[in-house]
């Protein structure tokens, strides 16, 4: 199947066609943000860290930087760094240098302060997005897509309805040669044996159930009951119990293809199909992973209902929850609460949602891109120092 | 007629109310491709669960044909199943 879109110089195919404007740290994301809300074209990936790191947490947040950067919905790339981070701002440019697009860097203290900063990076924003204006969409393959899967706000409609249908529309992009993601460790926890018994190998199996006992162990190492953190307050009063409930609720986001693969947070996958990454159940971390990893579009469950978007993929929201679709229906694209009210089967359901996935990677805004929601966020897994 | 509960898997011990139960009601539901009755002891809001079989002190919980946790308390059929009588095994931080 075919789809419209911008061919990178890399060979990566995007569904949008952004400058990014890139800060390495936290104390330049002021000015980045700025740049991006003056010319248009321009999206900003949030850094609330990028300094004062160490050790893996540092790594982290600096691969999780870079492969934004590289991401094919990215047309061009304005690196904002504050000079003194971490995260070196050269650096992170000079990483980007070979991908063959306009790529940038502007940082503040060798500028000389704030106004001087964003003049140079408004100019240069100024012309990158006119130069991106002109760039023709060109045919790609569907099977260079790579979905993101997420659940938030979930209640228990989200494992009875919109979480199958998600699952059926990722078997239909894999079954077509795509690449799917499913995230969220925390949300694996009492389901993993389940997905095991999917994985191409003994050792994918094996990297999987030690991935969430590892996060399983973190948690009970703060010597409390998870519930209440997970399930969140909002996910009980929907009638989800406990954990395990959520989680094999969670999982059948990714329907019922083999596991290739696992993947660590902003990872790149480099195989096709379905991939397990791991990322915290926290929806805006899990989310920013999986793009940075390169995914170009997000199908989102939710139950509750929830706002959320992405600076660089389009995030389409799902409910099987018809009231939370009434109530929020400016955030939330599809409704599948026919699955619930026995009107609609999840077959149906998951043709629904693969045709919007379709659509909107040839352009189809969803509500979140129209609204302006860009949360990022980058996971975070140690402490700053 | 509305479908007023789900039960996912034939071996499951529960069932998911699709709209709000009054308490008393008789709910009809499919379990495989048999029809199933059960009269709810209490208010069951849209999206919990109730029990569909007796479910034993520390006998698990059956949802999509996998545990979701432990009954802390015996469950009669009909019964509110939630968090005032099922209990996580997983991440119990504070059973150590």
């Amino acid at each position: 199947m075919k789809i419209k879109g911008y061919r990178r110089p890399d060979g990566k195919f995007g569904i949008r066609n952004y400058v990014l404007l890139l800060p390495t740290s936290v104390c330049s994301t002021q000015v980045a943000t700025e740049i991006a809300n003056k010319v248009k074209g321009c999206t900003v990936a949030n850094n609330s860290f990028g300094c004062c790191q160490v050790a893996g947490d540092a790594k982290l947040t600096y691969k999780t930087v870079v492969n934004l950067g590289k991401h094919p919905n990215a047309g061009a790339v304005i690196v904002v760094g504050l000079g003194c981070e971490g995260v070196e701002p050269h650096k992170v440019a000079a990483d980007l240098a070979g991908l063959g697009k306009p790529v940038a860097c502007v940082v503040i203290q060798e500028e000389g302060g704030t106004l001087n900063a964003l003049a140079k990076g408004c100019q240069i924003a100024r012309e990158f997005a006119q130069q991106l204006s002109l760039q023709e969409k060109e045919e790609g393959d569907i099977s260079e897509l790579i979905l993101g899967i997420e659940c938030g706000g979930s209640d228990t409609t989200s494992g009875l309805a919109s979480n199958p249908a998600c699952g059926v529309a990722s078997d239909m992009l894999v079954e077509l040669g795509g690449t799917s993601i499913l995230s969220e460790t925390t949300e694996l926890i009492g389901a993993e044996h389940v997905l095991a018994r999917r994985a191409v190998s003994e050792e994918v199996a094996k990297k999987l159930i030690t991935l969430v006992r590892d996060c399983e162990e973190r948690a009970k190492a703060l010597g409390e009951d998870i519930r209440g953190g997970q399930p969140t307050p909002g996910n009980i009063a929907g009638g989800l119990t406990t954990i395990e409930e959520k989680s094999l609720g969670c999982i059948h986001k990714a329907g019922n293809a083999p596991v290739q693969d696992v993947l660590e947070y902003a990872d790149i996958p480099v195989k096709k199909g379905l991939h397990v990454m791991d990322t915290p159940g926290q929806d805006i971390e899990s989310v920013s992973g999986m793009v940075a990893g390169g995914a170009q579009v997000i199908i989102f469950t939710t139950g509750r209902g929830t706002p959320t978007g992405n600076p660089l993929a389009p995030v389409i929201k799902i409910t099987g929850n018809g009231k939370t679709f009434e109530r929020m229906k400016d955030n939330i694209d599809i409704n599948v609460a026919g699955v619930v009210e026995g009107t609609q089967t999840i077959k149906e359901a998951g043709q629904v949602i693969f045709d919007e996935i379709v659509q909107v990677a040839n352009g189809k805004t969803t509500k979140a891109e129209q609204l302006g929601h860009i949360e990022f966020s980058i996971y975070k897994i140690a402490p700053t120092f | 007629m509305t479908k007023q509960a789900v039960v996912i898997d034939e071996k499951d011990n529960v069932a998911t109310a699709t709209v709000d139960l009054k308490g008393g009601t008789k709910v009809s539901m499919f379990v495989a491709d048999n029809v199933f009755d059960v009269v709810v002891n209490s208010d069951i809001p849209f999206g919990h669960k109730f029990a569909i079989k007796d479910i034993n002190l520390h006998q698990h919980v059956i949802k999509y044909g996998e545990s979701i946790g432990r009954a802390i308390q015996p469950i009669k059929v009909g019964d509110h199943v939630h968090v005032h009588n099922v209990e996580s095994e997983r991440g119990r931080g504070d059973w150590q």
